[in-house]
């Protein structure tokens, strides 16, 4: 048995799944101290179910902590921020663009020094090898612990980051050192801005994954456990230690992930609810589909891979309000929803109070409703319908009409059909697709070479690295039946004697916990 | 003449990134450069080509190369400068004034660079009141002026002269050095007399960027139509309105209703997100995207020319 846990900002969510069966779900607030929260969201699932800890195979966790202490700034410690690529880039330097806050609070302590690469291979400069030994002096001066580095077109030749890592290493020994390709793509600000943000995260990564640990130990629970990443699969809890910026955006993904696996669907739009905002993104093949433009986390432009999602100010929450047009949201009573709505004692009209008045759904005292103007829920429910009709037909790539899978706990607000959906789902479990999103996500292997095409043709050279990934994956706990290759990506490499590109494969396959794959349900 | 700074180079960028309509490459780097020029060196004189002599020196600063390069590879800063630099040493003579070579993001940013760390005033035209592929591909060439001698510079400190016997070979020769340079260069070109520039580059523009790019702004704040907005401020006609079902990604150049061709270019043809007025790239165009195509009328010397 597995579980998925999803510790968002508002709620901390625990699912316990059998293969494909949800034997228990849980439901509680995030506490401040994160593990709190997670023991009694686990001890409730285990109680619940009767099952014992140590048939417990894995643990699945997928967590917004690390972005929201990014936009909320808090927990996160100063970086030293080096490029490598003098003469050029010097216009912009290291966080050029950030938001002044964000930058007093990580110090400011940005280093230009020689080196990089040309588009070609070609050095820009040679390493300023004396410049990184004043980089690693400064720093020792200034006690900072934490450092990006980011060289011009490393995803090319990641060479010179290597090489300075290991000059700052050996003057500044126990350094946490972030190399800006193993976390980004082509696109110099995008990219160091990741390595800088991950750096910044380093104290936080060790304290959460650690509070994982404890939470799980504390409950006799030895089973490995992994981080949802932003690509839908898990890392190990010790890569997560190195990378936390991976686990940026990974929410939306497990719901999308999770509402494909309730509803057995490939190909159709999600709508996640939940009590603010709504989410709203397409699933081609049972993936969410990514977005082309740069995404923007608190503040700081990036380029990281992650699920085209349009999100809109609708959930369980929401504020109605008629003053003549009725108007939905954007602002929320949020986690207050049980104190502050009518249906609960409160004394604020939210968007489910209007469910309850119009018989959606059965929670709270619905006497408390029973009088609501019927003239103002039919306009706050078309209001409501309109703006996710809209939302789903935005996202569509095409006229045909196709299966909308409704999902989060804020999905009581849709009781009509959706303009543009074959058919709508809202599948069991619909509250907790989060959590069975990173109890399902998956496992993979990566493959990231230069292969010279001396004695190799092109097709040959990738279908080897093909191989190796799914192999690496299959190392990594991957049902070998299940793997596949999900991202192929061949940079040519013009400037070797010998004609030579580097290859980036992705193989993604089901985790087996203890020779048990899990299978799909419906 | 009127005083640019910072928060009016924010305007600039986002109108001539309309006016680009989704060409030119990623403004991003171009417009954040311009910021940092202005804040360093202070605000830049703007001046209208009527406040110029007809026998002062003016060349227009760009940038060249591929826009992919650049966002990976920054520039140094100073490269712009050089350029220009190199073409009046080459020439011999001071040169009064630098333009912008074409209306899009980029290179509507560009020569505030060049302005504010040489301290000379940029006058208020561009080669083209849109984008532009290649160096030649802009009035000045129709009206029969020669984009060399043009000058080259890069990062590293080496720039380069090139004389060519027409602007098709100034393009070609250039693309070549850039890219021994790394793909990215900066270029300096197009010297003409103060009575070239008025005769053959298209007025107005960076007024015309700044104001389109204001509207919005303000529209946005205001939570009015930034279209209709848009549509005001350029004199513009609104083909149409609606949701995409249908493309195929190249280029906005034909607006075709029942079979009758409505506009062509050279008029602009925009398509914005009906939403936000952000201009949509040819790239970023897909089904299900809220549009509003318009028509904006290109400059008459375009029409004269051509």
């Amino acid at each position: 048995m597995r579980i998925g846990i999803d510790v968002g900002g508002t709620n901390t969510d625990a699912v316990l799944m059998d293969g494909p069966r949800v034997v228990s779900w849980y439901k509680t607030p995030t506490t401040p101290d994160v593990s709190s929260g997670i023991i009694s969201a686990l001890e409730h699932v285990l109680n619940e179910s009767q099952v014992a800890s140590q048939r417990i195979l894995g643990v699945m966790i997928g967590t917004t902590h690390f972005t929201n202490a990014v936009v909320e700034r808090k927990g996160v410690i100063a970086v030293a921020a080096v490029r490598l690529g003098l003469p050029a880039t010097e216009a912009l330097p290291p966080m050029v663009d950030w938001p002044a806050d964000l930058r007093d609070t990580l110090g400011n302590h940005t280093y230009l020094a020689h080196g990089g690469h040309e588009f070609d291979g070609r050095e820009i400069a040679p390493l300023g090898e004396q410049e990184l030994a004043e980089v690693a002096a400064d720093i020792r001066r200034k006690g900072l612990r934490s450092v990006a580095i980011t060289s011009v077109f490393s995803p090319v030749n990641a060479d010179m980051e290597e090489r300075a890592a290991d000059i700052l290493r050996q003057q500044a020994p126990g350094l946490f050192i972030t190399l800006s390709h193993e976390i980004g793509r082509i696109g110099l600000l995008e990219r160091e801005n990741a390595a800088i943000m991950n750096a910044c995260l380093a104290d936080l990564a060790e304290s959460i994954v650690n509070s994982f640990r404890a939470a799980l130990e504390g409950l006799h629970i030895d089973a490995p456990f992994y981080i949802s990443q932003n690509d839908g699969t898990l890392m190990s809890a010790d890569f997560a230690e190195k990378y936390p910026v991976l686990t940026f955006a990974s929410g939306p993904t497990n719901s999308m992930r999770g509402a494909a696996f309730l509803s057995g669907l490939q190909e159709a739009m999600v709508v996640d609810i939940g009590g603010t905002t709504s989410d709203v993104g397409m699933l081609t093949q049972g993936f969410p589909r990514e977005s082309s433009l740069a995404v923007v986390i608190g503040g700081v432009r990036t380029n990281f891979r992650m699920p085209d999602v349009h999100s809109f100010g609708l959930g369980g929450g929401s504020l109605v309000r008629a003053n003549g047009a009725v108007r939905v949201g954007p602002d929320s009573v949020g986690y207050e929803l049980t104190t502050r709505g009518l249906v609960f004692g409160g004394d604020t009209l939210t968007t489910t109070d209007v469910a309850v008045a119009a018989g959606y759904v059965d929670v709270g005292e619905p006497g408390r409703v029973a009088g609501l103007d019927k003239d103002l829920v039919s306009r706050t429910l078309d209001v409501i319908q309109q703006s996710v009709d809209v939302a789903v037909d935005r996202m569509k790539t095409s006229a045909a009409a196709l299966p909308v899978i409704l999902v989060g706990g804020g999905s009581i607000l849709i009781g009509r059909p959706i303009q543009g959906a074959s058919e709508v789902i809202k599948p069991e479990h619909f509250a907790v697709a989060n959590a069975i999103g990173a109890a399902i996500a998956q496992i993979g292997g990566e493959v990231d070479r230069v292969c010279s095409l001396e004695n190799l043709t092109r097709d040959q050279a990738l279908e080897n690295a093909k191989q190796e990934a799914v192999q690496k994956a299959i190392d990594a706990g991957a049902d070998a039946a299940s793997v596949h290759v999900v991202d192929v990506d061949e940079v040519p490499l013009t400037y070797l004697p010998s004609n030579a590109m580097r290859i980036r494969i992705k193989a993604v396959g089901d985790l087996v916990l203890s020779g048990r794959p899990l299978g799909r349900c419906g | 003449m009127r005083l640019i700074y910072p928060e009016n180079l924010e305007d600039i960028a986002l109108g001539a990134a309309v006016l680009g309509d989704g060409g030119g490459g990623d403004a991003y780097v171009a417009k954040l450069m311009g910021i940092d020029a202005l804040r360093t060196h202070g605000p830049v004189q703007l001046v209208s080509p009527d406040e110029i002599s007809d026998d002062c020196l003016v060349a227009a600063s760009a940038r060249i190369g591929a826009p992919t390069v650049m966002v990976e590879k920054l520039p140094k800063g100073t490269e712009v400068v050089d350029a220009f630099l190199a073409l009046q040493t080459f020439l011999d003579r001071t040169i009064d004034y630098t333009a912008a070579a074409a209306a899009d993001g980029l290179n509507s940013t560009t020569p505030f660079t060049v302005a504010a760390r040489l301290g000379i005033p940029m006058v208020d035209v561009a080669g083209m009141g849109r984008a532009c592929r290649e160096i030649q591909m802009v009035i000045p060439t129709i009206a029969g002026i020669a984009a060399a001698p043009m000058a080259i510079a890069d990062e590293k400190g080496n720039a380069s002269i090139i004389d060519a016997m027409d602007n098709r070979w100034t393009n070609r020769l250039a693309r070549t050095i850039c890219i021994e340079m790394g793909s990215t260069a900066m270029i300096a070109a197009y010297p003409m007399s103060g009575r070239q520039l008025k005769d053959s580059m298209v007025w107005g523009t960076i007024t015309r960027a700044e104001q389109i790019g204001q509207t919005i702004r303000r529209a946005r704040q205001l939570h009015q139509d930034p279209i209709e907005a848009v549509r005001a401020v350029t004199g513009g006609v609104e083909l149409c309105r609606g949701k995409v079902t249908d493309c195929s990604q190249n280029e906005a150049v034909l607006e075709v209703r029942d079979g009758q061709v409505d506009t062509s270019v050279p008029e602009v043809i925009l398509v914005l997100d009906a939403e936000t007025a952000a201009p949509v790239t040819t790239e970023g165009l897909r089904y299900g995207s809220r549009v509003v195509i318009l028509s904006i009328p290109c400059d008459p010397k375009r029409r004269a020319f051509g």
